[in-house]
Formats: structure tokens, sequence, C-alpha cells
């Protein structure tokens, strides 16, 4: 298992002023610290809906790279997603989930299949064009450069223990500034 | 109300030249069957707008939100049983982000010429209620004259910044 910060970092090394994020709950409130940026898409407005929102940022925004960092709670609410993007398939859609089995940020019970639940078996049978998954943090941090430079979609299921304690201030990841910055940002990059 | 049984008074290709005057790039849609010949199939005939066929309403509503940042419209073409499913997702995205998620949306089993909110079956009536309760303006859609309607609630929209509901109230020809 892999600490998800350690993880986000690795990723983070990799990663030009171009590329927008969509972070999720707990993992959000770790990228922010760790890689903090306007182009963070930080407010997506119901649980499960970053990579719904990140399909069309990619369709949008076709030049840049978008990189969900989802989890695994989140993305059971959503699963149809996988089907509708594999069949769209977005070149410059990345889609990493950080399967800890929990709902880390509504009490940290477990997530309905855990431990058993294939979410990259679930990517490849939606027809991702690359499909990873990660244990072990060395390996990751040699691979990650090569899985950002594929075309996508790139679904990357990342096996991780949370990173700790967090300060979770929700205004961080909701409020009107963060949206406007994201807009700011990605229309002066037009 | 007596139900009109006309079956020709709005048609299809009326609104999908709405849609496209509008400066829709991209359709986002789960099939309904009031729109579903009369509307669907021939905008899935188009390049323009794409047609991006989705799993589930709501993931609709994070698309059309994406591609609204980016510059670029987009237009959710749904059932109104959808449209009740995706309610969370509306309230978060489009009412309290305040963004324009443009919402077209078929009225399931609502008798042709009554209007929505004297319809005999539940799901129809209570459509204009929550819409009001959320705080959404919408509009009816039930004869080509509505048609008019189109476009500049989309274009409200998006200038404003805000959602917008066309209730399709009978099957377009």
């Amino acid at each position: 298992m892999m600490k998800r910060d350690d993880c986000l970092k690795a990723l983070a090394r990799l990663l030009t002023d171009d590329d927008i994020v969509l972070p999720v709950y707990s993992t959000a409130f770790d990228w922010i610290d760790i890689r903090p940026h306007p182009l963070n898409y930080l407010s997506h407005g119901a649980m499960g809906l970053a990579s719904s929102h990140a399909l069309g940022l990619a369709l949008g925004a076709p030049d840049r790279r978008v990189i969900v960092l989802d989890g695994d709670g989140s993305l059971l609410m959503n699963l149809g997603s996988l089907v509708t993007i594999g069949e769209v398939a977005p070149p410059n859609l990345y889609h990493f989930v950080c399967e800890n089995g929990t709902y880390e940020a509504n009490g940290g019970h477990p997530i309905p299949g855990r431990g058993s639940v294939d979410f990259a078996g679930f990517a490849r049978s939606a027809g991702w064009r690359s499909v990873h998954a990660f244990a072990d943090l060395k390996i990751f941090e040699q691979q990650v450069g090569a899985v950002l430079a594929e075309s996508g979609p790139v679904f990357v299921d990342l096996k991780i223990v949370a990173s700790g304690p967090q300060e979770r201030d929700y205004s961080r990841l909701h409020g009107p500034q963060v949206r406007k910055a994201f807009r700011d940002a990605l229309a002066a990059g037009k | 109300m007596q139900a009109d049984t006309s079956t020709h008074a709005l048609s299809g290709g009326t609104i999908v030249s709405a849609i496209t005057a509008s400066g829709v790039d991209f359709v986002v849609s789960v099939p309904d069957i009031t729109t579903s010949e009369g509307l669907l199939r021939p905008l899935a005939k188009l390049a323009k707008p794409r047609l991006i066929r989705i799993c589930k309403e709501d993931e609709g509503v994070g698309i059309c939100a994406g591609l609204a940042y980016t510059g670029k419209r987009a237009l959710l073409l749904i059932q109104q049983t959808g449209m009740l499913d995706s309610i969370n997702a509306i309230r978060g995205v489009a009412v309290e982000y305040a963004l324009p998620i443009c919402m077209m949306v078929g009225l399931l089993e609502k008798e042709p010429g009554v209007p929505p909110r004297q319809s005999k079956r539940y799901g129809v009536r209570i459509v204009g209620p929550i819409l009001d309760a959320m705080g959404i303006p919408y509009h009816e859609i039930e004869a080509d004259a509505d048609v008019a309607k189109v476009k500049p609630a989309i274009d409200d929209a998006y200038a404003g910044s805000h959602p917008v509901v066309m209730l399709i109230g009978r099957r377009p020809a």
C-alpha cells in the first residue's frame, strides 16, 4: 500500500501549468497543499461527478491534459461515467482513483465490495485505451511519467492508505473564489 | 382540460434548427421517448452539435458544466424522470454554482395540449413546482410557436450564467 500524499507528490512533480486537475474530497485536501494552482477544478457539486466534469473539460479544452483524482466511493456513485468516457475516448483525460476501500470523508465506513471490486477491470471492460494499477510507490514513481505520456483515456487505480489527519475547510473546495480563479485562469490561457 | 390529440403541432426539425441557431456545440443525452424520434434521432445524424450519449442524467450535468467553463455550449436532452433523478446534481452544479446548464426535458406521459400543472399524471404535475422551488426558470414547448423561446432561453442562460429548462410537452413530429 502507498500513502496517498506520496503518490500525489510524485504525480505533481510531472504536471505543467497547462494541466487541469480535478481532485475530490480527502484527496483534494491533500492536493491543494501539494499543488496549489488556479487550474485545480475543485467544485464538483455532487459526489461522484468529477469524472463527468472532466469529460466536459476534456472535450472543451482538447489541448490540455485533464486529470481526475477520484475516490473509490465517489467512482462507485458514477460508474456509468466509465462507460461514457470509454465510448467518447478523449485522448487528454487521465482518471486516477485513490482506492482505500472507505468513505474516508464520511466517517471511514467501508465501501461496498471493499477488497473485491476491481476498478481497473471496470475501466478495461468499458473500453478505456490504457489501464494501470499500482500498489508500490517506487514502481508508481518510476512509471507515472510514462503513464502521463500515453494517449487517453487512461485509467489508474492507486491502492492507497490515507495520508493522515486533515483539516477540512470545505470553503477551500466549494467557495465561489475557487471557481472564479479557475475560470479566470482557463480564460487567460486561451 | 381536453387533451389535444393532433400529432403535428410541434416540428422536431424546427427545434433542431433552434438548437443549432443557439450555437450549441454538444448535445448530451439519455434517450427519452417523447423526444426520441422527432428530436434525438435527427440530432444524432448531425456532425454539429456533437451528440454525447451518457448512461445517467446527472453525468450530463457535470459534462455540461465542464464544457461551460471552456466556453462551449451544451444542451442536456433528457426525460423528466431523469431530471428528477438528478436533482442533487442540478442543485449543486447548476443552481448553487450558477452555471448555464441548459436542459431540454421531455415530459413522459403528459397529455398533448394539457398544461403540465393540469396533467392527470403526478410525475408531470410536480415538475413545474419543483423547478419553481429550485429557482430555475423554465419554458413550456408545446407547439411550433413556442420554439421561438429556445434560442433566447439558451442565450439568456449563458449570458446570465444560470440554468434553464425547456419542457417538451408532446412528441415532435
